[in-house]
């Protein structure tokens, strides 16, 4: 049983750093939100299937608030934003997919390493999740640092934070307000961030950032 | 527990400092009386503990531990000698400047700005003598710096004023990093903060070493040695008189407590080379502290730089000290160290004077430059023959307490032939060389300062119109002019009572002076030295006495007034008269070209052409030009290069982040 509940657990975690990278090649706006809705779905298996082997029942609340949170309001919220913005036609240009993608599998294998050192002595499930977890939050601000169009940093601000509910919950002991905050931090964030937005495309007719700095011109 | 009372009179100057903005909506003058009248009583009671703790009335030793600053470690306080000795300096000063202000603070412009800090000035100087741990020291440290550094900017409408606060910030923020290096290398891996775990630790050649560096830096940019003196002529004449006689006379000597709490108590034994640092520091500060003062016009810088002087002859006999020391000479490093105290307590009682005397100058004529004064002593007799006695004072004149001092660390220093070290054989002879010229100097810098502010005729209508001081300020005066008279009179008691302190540090003590004839001191020996400050002036009272009434008996008693003679061309106008840039003419002459690199410009009108010839005189301080400019020309020129980052695109200020990121990631992957 222990074995496999450590095997399940990666699995699921695994699963999250790979629709990470999908997250990353996505240069369409419908398509960025599908996978960011499955992302969340992800994260909320991974985190009910840790409320199953620990055994806590708060973690169920924490998985009840990703699903509905993360996986539907957001996303459809975010999709609508897409729409009313007129910007789910435009295909970004990110910087080239191939070294995107290699940057990120340097990324995975530098928080493989640092964990394995860092916390050798941890448990291992503990241990091997954090890795994960470290990983997902780094492709989360490679993707912020890589893309130019707003809605889609926010994209990678909110897989980000998925990151740090799974770096949360893989470990024993965590209490439910400081999942519930970090939940409740991130919608307030979503909705400050999509307020902006709004403002941002009033003054300048386009929600890519490079605007908004060309605008600003000056000194470079 | 003495100890615990001196806490409580420092509660009671917060607790002032906290009710001095009530106040002010009252009358000014009211509020003025007030807060320095309570802030005199609070140093009082200090003052009466730390004597009778330093005489031995009281036990005070015993550490009190508050549940206060770093949890794990609580805030240590205790008095022992040598926080005895400058407790009793510290709130000596502190009492006197407070009486004094209750006459000059009416004067003030914005009491507001003052008020507030001048307690919690007062309470920080006392909390840094009496921390027992390297937390509580820092704090207070730091917090008498900052509340200074808020009374330089009282008149901060004037540009030169901000500039001063900028630098005394910056250099006082710097001297508490090194100090805060000091006391974590003195700390060491264990990190036990308290005075009593570095005492017994067993320190390193190399820490120690490095550690008197740091508390030379600190301690010696908070006390102005050359070449960390920059902020000092600029802040200490910057803030209110009585605020400048406390930054000048006491800041200086908390400094110096802490260089010597750190490098005789805590550091463990020295190595001889220690003492060749200090003294050679010690010996350029002394004489370019007084060379600058001998070019200064500012009476306030004036003082400022003389103080800059003064601390360099501290650090002579604190270097002379140490030299003993390392080789196991206790007599001769008890006589230096008491040297040293002892100027440096007397350094506190007549730059007070001087300091009092330029704020009642500054207030009856609004005048600092000593060219625009001149006549006062008929205008204001009182502060003038105050100011003539804290001339004399600071000046090394018999029988006054800064000759006993300065006397003592020459003896000390005739004593250097007995050091096995040659280098130091050859540089403390040098070092003496040094101090008596710095002495020298001395003289002549105060006759000029007091010649040309209050003799001759004045030469500008506010100095013709000057009033004297008022009761409060001229009291002070000349009860520390007493002061400094008694002590240099009778030194006996006061190096006796030094005492407990050198057998502290230094593990000896010079042999007790009370009982001996005429009560004069034996540094060493009978044989080889020895001074009655009683009869020396018992002398001078008796052949002055004698020197007048032969005048008086063999001459006229008429008093006639006539036109002084000039030449043949009786002028009117008071600008004929010597000036103070005259007096230092010769002077400037010598040392001009080599310590300020100065330069004078005449230009000489067309044939023709009616208007004046122009003489421009420019001096550099060289330390600022060698050490200074360069270091902010750096600094500069990086800001300047980092400046761009505040332009960068949000994206790039992300991946900076993400950068950072990874690169300590990296790190930790790589050395963990």
């Amino acid at each position: 049983m222990d074995r496999f509940a450590l095997d399940a657990a990666h699995m699921l975690a695994g699963g999250m750093v790979l629709v990470s990278f999908m997250l990353l090649y996505q240069n369409r706006m419908f398509g960025l939100l599908n996978v960011y809705a499955l992302h969340a779905v992800v994260l909320s298996l991974s985190v009910a299937w840790q409320a199953h082997v620990q055994d806590a029942p708060h973690l169920w609340v924490t998985a009840t608030i990703a699903v509905v949170l993360k996986a539907i309001v957001i996303p459809v919220a975010l999709r609508r934003m897409v729409i009313r913005l007129g910007v789910h036609r435009t295909i970004e240009t990110v910087g080239g997919i191939g070294p995107t993608m290699l940057m990120g599998i340097g990324l995975v294998a530098l928080s493989m390493v640092v964990m394995l050192h860092a916390a050798a002595d941890a448990d291992p499930i503990a241990r091997e999740d954090l890795a994960l977890a470290l990983s997902v939050i780094l492709l989360g601000l490679l993707m912020m640092v890589t893309r130019h169009n707003a809605v889609s940093q926010i994209v990678g601000f909110m897989s980000l934070e998925n990151g740090l509910i799974l770096a949360a919950t893989g470990a024993r002991g965590m209490p439910l307000v400081v999942e519930i905050s970090i939940a409740f931090s991130v919608l307030v964030a979503f909705i400050v961030i999509g307020v902006f937005l709004f403002r941002i495309r009033e003054r300048f007719d386009s929600v890519d950032t490079q605007a908004i700095d060309d605008y600003r011109g000056g000194r470079e | 527990m003495p100890i615990a009372w001196v806490l409580v009179a420092v509660a009671a100057l917060f607790a002032i400092a906290a009710l001095a903005p009530m106040t002010l909506s009252r009358r000014r003058a009211e509020a003025g009386t007030l807060i320095y009248g309570a802030c005199a009583a609070a140093c009082t009671l200090i003052l009466v503990i730390a004597l009778a703790a330093l005489l031995g009335a009281v036990d005070a030793g015993g550490t009190l531990v508050l549940p206060l600053g770093l949890p794990w470690l609580g805030a240590r306080f205790r008095i022992d000698a040598l926080a005895a000795v400058f407790l009793v300096l510290v709130d000596l000063g502190g009492v006197a400047a407070s009486l004094y202000a209750i006459g000059y603070g009416r004067h003030e412009s914005a009491p507001g700005r003052v008020l507030p800090f001048y307690p919690a000035f007062l309470a920080g100087m006392n909390l840094v003598v009496v921390a027992a741990d390297a937390f509580s020291f820092l704090v207070a440290w730091e917090f008498m710096s900052l509340t200074s550094w808020a009374m330089v900017m009282a008149h901060h409408h004037d540009a030169e004023n901000r500039r001063a606060g900028y630098v005394y910030l910056v250099m006082a923020s710097f001297g508490t990093l090194s100090l805060l290096l000091a006391f974590g290398l003195l700390a060491g891996a264990q990190g036990d903060y308290a005075f009593a775990a570095m005492r017994g630790a067993a320190h390193a050649d190399w820490v120690a070493g490095t550690v008197l560096g740091l508390m030379l830096l600190g301690a010696g940019s908070k006390a102005g040695l050359v070449p960390l003196h920059v902020w000092l002529p600029l802040a200490h004449p910057a803030a209110p008189s009585h605020v400048s006689a406390l930054m000048s006379g006491v800041m200086t000597k908390v400094a110096i407590y802490g260089f010597v709490r750190v490098v005789f108590d805590l550091a463990g034994p020295p190595a001889w080379w220690w003492s060749v640092v200090v003294l050679t520091l010690g010996s350029i500060t002394a004489v370019l502290g007084v060379l600058h003062a001998v070019m200064q016009r500012d009476l306030k810088r004036l003082l400022a730089y003389s103080t800059v002087e003064n601390v360099g002859i501290v650090f002579i006999g604190l270097g002379l000290a140490l030299a003993f020391k390392a080789n196991a000479m206790a007599g001769p490093a008890a006589l230096a160290l008491t040297a040293a105290l002892f100027h440096a307590f007397n350094h506190s009682l007549f730059k007070s004077i001087l300091f009092f005397g330029a704020g009642a100058v500054l207030t009856a004529t609004g005048k600092r430059d000593i060219e625009a004064l001149g006549g006062l002593i008929r205008r204001m007799p009182h502060v003038a023959y105050a100011f003539l006695g804290g001339c004399l004072a600071i000046a090394a004149l018999p029988p006054l307490n800064g000759f006993v001092s300065e006397w003592m660390i020459l003896q000390a220093i005739l004593l250097s032939p007995a050091l096995p070290q040659w280098g130091l054989k050859f540089l403390v002879p040098a070092a003496g060389a040094m101090l008596a010229f710095a002495a020298a100097l001395a003289g002549a810098c105060f006759v000029r300062a007091f010649g040309i502010t209050f003799l001759g005729r004045p030469r500008s209508p506010e100095a013709a119109g000057a009033q004297d001081g008022d009761r409060w300020s001229t009291g002070v005066m000349k009860t520390l002019l007493g002061l400094c008279l008694v002590v240099g009179i009778l030194p006996n008691f006061v190096i006796d009572a030094l005492h407990p302190v050198s057998d502290l540090l230094v593990g000896g003590a010079m042999p007790a002076q009370s009982l001996l004839p005429h009560l004069s001191i034996v540094p060493i020996s009978e044989s080889r030295s020895s001074y009655s400050g009683l009869l020396v002036f018992l002398f001078i009272l008796i052949s002055t006495r004698l020197a007048i009434r032969v005048i008086h008996d063999f001459a006229s008693r008429r008093v006639r007034r006539a036109p002084a003679w000039d030449c043949g061309w009786p002028d009117p106008n008071p600008a004929t008269q010597y000036t103070a840039d005259s007096f230092a003419q010769p002077l400037r002459r010598v040392f001009g070209p080599m310590a300020f690199r100065s330069r004078i410009e005449a230009t000489m009108p067309p044939p023709g052409d009616p208007s004046p010839a122009r003489l421009v005189l420019s001096l550099r301080d060289l330390v600022w030009d060698t050490f200074y400019a360069p270091i902010a020309g750096i600094v500069l020129a990086i800001a300047e290069k980092l400046n761009h980052l505040q332009f960068l695109t949000i994206r790039s200020y992300l991946s900076l982040v993400f950068a950072a990121l990874v690169g300590l990631l990296l790190m930790v992957a790589v050395w963990a």
